[in-house]
């Protein structure tokens, strides 16, 4: 499956890669609109830094995913063809117990609603995922493993 | 203590300002974080971004990072007093020195209006009588090597076929004429001089070392790098020696003739004083002249001497700041055994020099190299070493002229920082460059990628290539090495008399 590798030492902490994750996961996905009149969606991807070093995260994907197991209702489930972890927002009640169990911190609350949660879906519209994309320094990169 | 340098309320005016779009700002911080010069600030309560324009030096980094493009940096349009004598620049110098009792400081070349005679010279191309070739088409060759060449080559024959019986010194071989000037480490990041390492193997050309010797991780390039001996004669040892594709002796640099270097304490890390072999934190001093110098005989030792070190496997080269007198010179350097001489012009970057040499010592590049080339011509020497120039070379443009008017090859310093991200702002002697090129904090120079580095420089070099193959096809030449000193195919304008004389080609029309 795809997945997004941080580099520590490319990483210049400029968040980039989260400004384009929410214009990305965002209703209009134009930047000054999703920033400025809309609803702004929760960010997928988070720079992790401590004095200079740095680096972005967003959900592993793991191959035995805690929030898979935890879930109560079913509503956070691996793709059978992409093998990304995905969230349906239908199903979910709302209990947060992914949010808990993530040991990366990469679950997050999204939205207004007490049901939703925000995790990185790899943009499945996109050929490479926005923050990869929009990162100045190539410290993210996409690969097939 | 003569002055009171410090709580004096500061004449200055901001050199740029900043126009903020408020519509288009997100207030995102990207350029809050971005800022080593800590411009920009978001205030929470007021729900808005800020910034202390006194501080910007013009670098972009935030108006290139910024994802809406909310932000103009311009240039400060305030006028002083109108004054031809008494300008802004001249005024502002005052002001500064009156509030610090200091040296004027800068880097990269010199930025005052000097003619560029590069943009005074036209190139020739080839009409109905002699054909044009098509690069695309047919073979071109930019291959060059330098070195210095035999006077006649001897041809003989074993076993019925021929064989050259003259034996040819060391040479460096160039897929294109174009190499990456001394930049030492410590000027520079290690990520920046890694990407100008990658860069020359990958393109097949050479990068140099500066003064600031080679780190150890680097030394996997080594057959594309050329190793600088220089006055301070730091990270100067056995291995460092061995490991070069050649050895280059610097006696002068275009951007501060006659000065030595200073790199400061805070900037020698302990990498980079395990790579200059001085203890950590103490400041790297490069005299003025080498201590062992002090005349042509003396450059004759030391070149011998570095010949003999290294078991006359390479070829060494001396570079010198284009002075006045650059041609004997140039002549006592190539008696002296020099198989490179390399002539570094006014333009020439630094990362840190007193302005008033940075802008006032020295002669551009273009008479240097004209005069060096014509009066080796005419001792008969030119054969005994190759000429490379440095110090503004801008363009491919600027390298088939450099070419036609009798250089074997070019070293590009500032164009190659500039593809690798630098925007000429100046402030490299500060070590806080935005762009990750000049400094050694580690949370700005990672901010170059060496691979994205590495890839920018052959991109760059790739590009130039092809529109010299397209300049020598329309000349109707087909190897580079066929346009040295060619000039000819050079014609000037708007130049004078004396000018024209110097530079050895006719005015257009002629």
């Amino acid at each position: 499956m795809k997945r997004i590798i941080p580099r520590e030492e490319y990483c210049i902490g400029c968040r980039l890669c989260e400004i384009h994750c929410i214009v990305q996961h965002s209703k209009s996905r134009n930047i000054i609109k999703a920033f400025k009149k809309e609803r702004r969606p929760a960010k997928r991807v988070e720079v992790e830094e401590h004095g200079h070093v740095s680096f972005a995260l967003q959900c592993r994907h793991c191959e035995e995913a805690p929030c898979i197991t935890a879930c109560l209702s079913g509503a956070m489930q691996r793709d059978g063809v992409s093998g990304v972890v995905v969230h349906d927002s239908q199903r979910c009640v709302g209990c947060w117990t992914c949010i808990l169990v993530c040991p990366y911190g990469a679950v997050r609350r999204d939205g207004e609603g007490k049901k939703v949660v925000g995790k990185c879906d790899l943009c499945p519209d996109l050929e490479v995922p926005a923050c990869v994309a929009n990162c100045p320094n190539e410290a993210l990169v996409l690969v097939e493993e | 203590m003569i002055g009171r340098l410090e709580g004096l309320k500061s004449y200055l005016l901001p050199q740029f300002l900043i126009d903020r779009d408020d519509y288009r700002c997100i207030r995102c911080e990207v350029c809050a974080r971005q800022c080593a010069f800590e411009v920009h600030w978001y205030d929470e309560e007021e729900d808005a971004v800020f910034a202390d324009e006194s501080k910007c030096v013009g670098c972009l980094r935030c108006a290139t990072l910024c994802p809406t493009n909310a932000l103009v940096v311009r240039h400060n349009p305030t006028q002083h007093p109108p004054n031809a004598n008494w300008t802004r620049e001249v005024l502002q110098n005052i002001y500064k020195q009156s509030e610090t009792g200091g040296v004027l400081l800068t880097g990269m070349g010199c930025d005052t209006d000097y003619p560029i005679y590069w943009d005074r010279i036209v190139l020739d191309a080839s009409q109905v009588t002699n054909p044009s070739i098509d690069p695309l088409r047919e073979p071109m060759e930019l291959r060059t090597y330098l070195g210095a060449k035999p006077d006649a080559l001897k041809v003989g024959r074993k076993g019925g076929k021929p064989s050259l019986e003259t034996r040819i010194t060391p040479q460096l071989k160039l897929e294109t004429p174009i190499m990456f000037s001394a930049i030492s480490y410590g000027a520079i990041s290690y990520n920046a001089c890694e990407s100008l390492a990658r860069a020359a193997a990958e393109a097949g050309t050479y990068y140099n070392t500066g003064e600031g010797g080679l780190h150890r991780n680097l030394y996997k390039y080594g057959e594309h790098t050329i190793c600088q001996v220089a006055s301070g004669r730091f990270g100067v040892h056995a291995d460092y020696l061995e490991v070069a594709a050649a050895l280059e002796i610097k006696i002068g640099q275009g951007a501060k003739p006659g000065i030595g270097g200073h790199l400061p304490g805070e900037k020698v890390s302990a990498e980079i004083s395990r790579t200059r072999m001085i203890p950590k934190g103490t400041d790297a001093l490069s005299p003025a002249p080498h201590h062992d110098i002090y005349s042509i005989e003396d450059l004759a030792q030391l070149i011998y001497a570095l010949k003999e070190a290294t078991h006359w496997s390479k070829p060494v080269s001396v570079k010198i700041a284009a002075v006045h007198n650059s041609a004997a010179i140039a002549s006592g350097m190539v008696r002296a055994g020099a198989d490179i001489i390399v002539l570094d012009g006014i333009r020439g970057g630094t990362g840190a020099a007193p302005t008033m040499i940075r802008d006032n010592v020295g002669i551009p590049i273009e008479l240097a190299l004209a005069a060096v080339d014509d009066r080796l011509r005419q001792e008969g020497i030119r054969n005994r070493a190759s000429i490379v120039v440095a110090g503004g070379i801008r363009s491919s443009a600027d390298v088939v002229k450099a070419i036609a008017l009798g250089a074997d090859a070019v070293y590009i310093g500032t164009a190659a920082l500039v593809a690798l991200g630098c925007h000429v702002c100046q402030k490299c002697y500060t070590g806080k460059c935005n762009w990750g090129i000049a400094t050694q904090d580690p949370y700005l120079s990672k901010r170059l990628n060496p691979e994205v580095g590495a890839r920018r420089l052959v991109n760059l070099l790739r590009a130039w290539s092809h529109e010299i193959m397209e300049m020598l096809g329309g000349m109707g030449i087909n190897a580079i090495e066929s346009l040295r000193g060619n000039r000819l195919r050079l014609r000037g304008v708007g130049l004078t008399r004396e000018e024209l004389d110097i530079l050895g080609i006719k005015h257009a029309g002629a």
